[in-house]
């Protein structure tokens, strides 16, 4: 490769200007030479003799006339078995290794491996030579962990390629020669366990994209319930500070009905990708009996980490998302939060002296944005299997204003929206979704009318809640009373979950179908009360029984007992009238 | 041999422009003005043409005075000499100590590898119910006070200053006021705490350019003695002041603001200060304390805004209370566990803050005059009570006796099942004599 050299001559902040004269490329990667270091940074405009280059990392002490050296490459993430478990920067270097070879903090101008070349992986062929195979096919797999991961002809090859010549079962590093396959014309192309692919390209070495439809069950009862996401889909989690965004996602990461999640932190606090680090390898994942980590990858650009690299993690996380998709598996990526990385491009844009959109963010936000939604999806693989990718993006927006730019082009291109509520955060409703302001477009396992009739109830609960507001208690009648309470009890005992119970942190479907069945049948059954005081504390001696039923292990005796004290609860008050 | 440069081209605002090949990023310059002198730093080059912010401001600098570029970025003296002097925001001296120029650190160094923290695990009791009990301060944590003017945030702060378990405390004071310089220093004294303290003080009369310096001095030292294994506690007042002060800058600079003037950059300034708090494992921690206040109480302000969403909740300080809605400490959930605390610390923080919340509505109805219904009775009882006991300032109980007086309230109002807490907790906490 010719390598090309050019000069820095302009520094503002991290955003250098450079002098060039041979051939470059938009948005390749290019490395600032200072002393030992090497600044690597991004192209992101190309003028007449200079170019404008983004630096993943702080440019203090850099000098005028500094040389910089052009790779030819864009930006790009290494892909193959051992990502699984991980904990990469933005740029995919390896954070404990980073860890332990520069102590404390984060050296600048280093870059490590992003997989380990010495680990031996057991190597089991599934083509012959002779086998006529595309992109995308497995020639092989190896074991990661709890899953098979398949070796794959790269993505980039086009056409059909015959195998020529494939190694026999056993133990090989990542670099060694595995398969030889030839080309329509003849060429030889060697395959290894590994390559690269550029992150700002999606993979698309699948037969066809297919509509989502089957839920991903999150066990989160209001998302699972009201405002279901479908494997494949797309949601967003919008919320002003202090509503329990990060809390949220951290629950589904956990209990998402998934094979893989990936963890995109993107200039949100150290401290919560902490918990996740700390916690995840001690977890153990029902589904697997093995630990949480083995099935997750962590891609962690927190606030103080360099602002450019924030772009990066989060089109690193979507590509390692798609490459495990490609393997026939159900990933769920999570990002936290898409609004840091609007700011990156903010401020970007601001350096390069854009013409500012509304509130000052570039106006291809939106079209970033329904670009990253839009690398979901549910496929059909080349070899008939159907997978999924589906993405969840946390949004920040400034004061909790919905109307403002990041949230509203995300609104565009999702399919659920799971809005949080500052009122509900206040009053300790967690999650905070809000139940009446929120919207899915994919279907439940509980079917439509029924939750349907729920969300009516909610709904006029609220109507008269904000009546009595005005009219006061006095000026409502019974029956509206009851209503309210009503709605009350399906927040208090079925919307809201305590995330630090270990049975009540995570509902699977059986469960919540069992258990709505129930709630549903309070919010369609009549009760007579003598007064208001009545009905109240009748309400109070429900939702106490609901709520500590909601502590019970399903299996255990305790659940049952339970189940039948809140019937007698129920056929007491309701007396001999009817149910509707 | 340094250079020196004696032709600036351009003064506008605080930044002014000089022709200098060979300077690097961020390096500090010394400009000589016929009356003083002062450091200033590099924020922009563009071919020679080098831009610097001026820290005592560019008031009186004339286009032929001295500038020296020093060939360091910004630096800070760190030794054990510190404790109880008081430094500017330029590191100097300001209380007529011995000049310190040894040990010289970098400010503003890189940030601590999130592989490298731990999960938060201690306490750090302040005997402040609204914040032992309701929202706990945590080692490492980052928490602002969310305040506006006229509201006792100083006093708070000193208060926590003097009561916090912590080894040693910084205060930097940016655009503060000369009497609550006066105040802080004079409650630290009289507590005793003076001789664990270290002080960068840039009152509201300093050049502003300082100010922005604050922050990073106090945090360097602060990591500093972090890894010596001390456990510092950093209190900042005001952040609100370093904002507009940035904003400033970048008006200066041309820059397109982002949101009411402030830099699109807001976020990430203001992230890379308050990371700097952790918990280094086998060594000292960082907890930082910052005063934001609000203009015109206005919490979607960008200031308060973008630091709700970068600090680990907030105090939120209004009419003299913590505000048990507003305010949250997301690290609380580490510290207040069955394990770690009381066993009831959870329950009795949750049910006494969602009937509070329905004490809010009942007095929202009876300020509207609607009629009071028993419950509404038992509610408003509850409000007084909680506010009396368990809000107020002044009120000064370890941890326990605040949950034990939780249990009382609750029982002088309700009765067990009302409060909706757990069957098992109510069988072994709640108050039998009823009183």
């Amino acid at each position: 490769m010719n390598q090309n050299f050019g000069k820095i001559v302009g520094i503002n902040g991290n955003m250098v200007s450079v002098a060039f004269d041979g051939n470059i490329m938009q948005n390749e990667v290019a490395f600032i030479l200072h002393g030992d270091e090497r600044l690597k940074s991004e192209v992101v405009r190309i003028g007449d003799g200079v170019s404008f280059l983004q630096v993943f990392e702080s440019t203090k002490g850099i000098k005028i006339g500094a040389l910089v050296e052009f790779s030819g490459e864009l930006l790009s993430v290494q892909l193959g078995p051992g990502l699984l478990g991980q904990v990469f920067d933005g740029l995919q270097n390896p954070l404990p290794e980073l860890a332990e070879e520069y102590g404390f903090f984060l050296p600048r101008g280093v870059s490590l491996k992003a997989l380990d070349d010495s680990h031996k992986w057991a190597f089991t062929p599934k083509v012959e030579k002779g086998d006529t195979v595309i992109s995308g096919i497995a020639l092989g797999h190896v074991p990661e962990g709890i899953f098979e991961h398949a070796i794959m002809v790269p993505f980039h090859f086009q056409g059909e390629y015959t195998v020529e010549e494939i190694v026999s079962a056993g133990d090989y590093v990542l670099t060694d020669t595995l398969v030889k396959l030839k080309d329509e014309r003849g060429n030889i192309h060697e395959i290894s366990m590994t390559f690269n692919w550029p992150v700002k390209i999606p993979i698309e070495a699948y037969r066809d994209k297919i509509v989502p439809t089957e839920p991903l069950i999150t066990q989160a009862r209001i998302i699972d319930t009201f405002f279901p996401v479908a494997k494949g889909g797309t949601f967003c989690i919008p919320g002003p500070f202090g509503a329990g965004k990060t809390v949220l996602q951290h629950i589904i990461s956990r209990y998402a009905e998934v094979d893989i999640v990936i963890v995109a932190a993107c200039g949100e606090r150290a401290g919560e990708v902490v918990e996740v680090l700390r916690e995840f390898p001690e977890l153990i994942d029902p589904r697997t009996g093995k630990s949480l980590m083995e099935r997750t990858i962590i891609i962690c650009n927190t606030s103080s980490m360099p602002v450019a690299a924030r772009e990066a993690s989060v089109y690193t996380a979507v590509t390692l998302g798609e490459y495990y998709r490609q393997m026939g598996l159900d990933v769920l990526l999570l990002a936290d939060s898409t609004s840091r990385w609007a700011q990156a491009m903010r401020e970007l844009s601001g350096r390069l002296e854009e013409i500012p959109g509304e509130e000052a963010f570039p106006a291809y936000l939106e079209s970033r944005i329904a670009e990253f939604y839009e690398r979901s999806g549910l496929v059909e693989l080349n070899d008939g299997r159907v997978s999924s990718l589906t993405i969840g993006g946390t949004v920040s927006p400034a004061g909790g204003n919905f109307e403002e730019p990041v949230t509203q082009s995300t609104l565009k291109v999702v399919g659920a929206f799971l809005g949080l509520s500052r009122d509900r955060a206040n009053a300790r409703r967690f999650p905070a979704i809000h139940p009446l302001e929120s919207w899915s477009k994919y279907k439940s396992f509980i079917p439509e009318d029924i939750t349907n009739e729920a969300r009516d109830v909610l709904r006029r609960g609220s109507d008269v809640n904000q009546m009595m507001m005005v009219v006061g208690e006095e000026g409502t009648s019974i029956e509206d009373f009851a209503l309210y309470l009503k709605s009350e009890l399906l927040d208090s005992v079925y919307l809201q979950q305590n995330a630090f119970d270990k049975v009540d942190a995570a509902t699977d479907d059986k469960r919540q179908e069992y258990i709505f069945e129930n709630v549903h049948k309070v919010l369609k059954t009549e009760f007579p009360f003598d007064s208001k005081d009545d009905a109240r504390s009748f309400f109070n001696r429900l939702r106490q029984a609901f709520i500590d039923w909601n502590y019970i292990d399903m299996d255990s005796a305790q659940f049952k007992v339970q189940h039948e004290s809140i019937e007698k609860l129920i056929e007491e008050q309701s007396g001999n009238e009817k149910s509707l | 041999m340094r250079k020196v440069y004696n032709k600036i081209s351009q003064i506008v605002g605080n930044v002014i422009t000089v022709k200098a090949p060979g300077v690097a990023y961020e390096e500090l310059a010394e400009i000589t003005t016929r009356r003083t002198k002062s450091l200033a730093q590099v924020i922009k080059m563009e071919g020679d043409m080098v831009s610097l912010q001026v820290f005592a401001g560019s008031r009186g600098v004339s286009i032929n005075d001295e500038v020296r570029f020093l060939g360091h970025p910004m630096q800070v003296t760190f030794s054990d000499d510190m404790l109880g002097r008081i430094f500017d925001g330029a590191g100097n001296p300001r209380d007529k100590g011995p000049l310190l120029t040894e040990n010289l650190i970098p400010v503003a160094g890189p940030s601590v590898n999130p592989s490298k923290r731990i999960i938060p695990r201690k306490m750090i009791r302040t005997n402040i119910p609204m914040i032992d009990v309701f929202n706990s301060l945590v080692v490492s944590q980052k928490l602002p006070i969310f305040s506006v003017s006229g509201e006792p945030y100083n006093e708070l702060l000193a208060r926590i200053a003097l009561q916090a378990e912590v080894d040693m405390i910084i205060l930097g004071g940016i655009g503060l006021k000369y009497d609550e310089y006066m105040n802080f220093k004079n409650v630290l004294e009289k507590g005793g705490a003076l001789t664990r303290s270290i002080f960068f003080m840039n009152t509201a009369s300093d050049p502003i350019v300082e100010s922005l310096m604050v922050p990073d001095l106090s945090l360097a030292v602060a990591e500093k003695f972090a890894l010596k294994g001390k456990e510092v506690l950093v209190l900042l007042t005001d952040m609100t002041n370093f904002a507009d002060a940035m904003k400033e800058i970048a008006i200066t600079m041309e820059q397109v603001p982002s949101n009411r003037g402030y830099p699109g950059d807001l976020y990430s300034q203001l992230a890379a200060r308050y990371e700097k708090a952790v918990d280094f494992e086998g060594a000292g921690s960082i907890t930082i304390l910052a005063v934001t206040t609000m203009p015109g109480d206005d919490v979607t302000h960008p200031v308060p805004d973008n630091t709700g969403y970068i600090t680990e909740g907030q105090f939120y300080l209004h009419n003299g209370y913590i505000d048990p809605f507003g305010s949250l400490s997301r690290l609380k959930q580490q510290v207040n566990s069955a394990e770690k605390s009381r066993k009831d610390h959870r329950a009795i923080m949750d049910g006494m803050i969602q009937l509070y919340a329905q004490y809010m509505e009942t007095e929202e109805k009876r300020s509207m005059g609607f009629r009071m219904s028993n419950w509404d009775l038992k509610l408003l009882k509850y409000g007084g009570l909680f506010r009396n006991q368990m809000m107020d300032l002044s009120v000064n109980i370890p941890l326990e006796e605040a949950l034990d007086r939780g249990w009382q309230i609750l029982a002088e109002c309700f009765t067990s099942e009302e409060t909706r807490l757990r069957t098992e907790l109510i069988q072994e906490f709640w108050p039998t004599n009823g009183k």
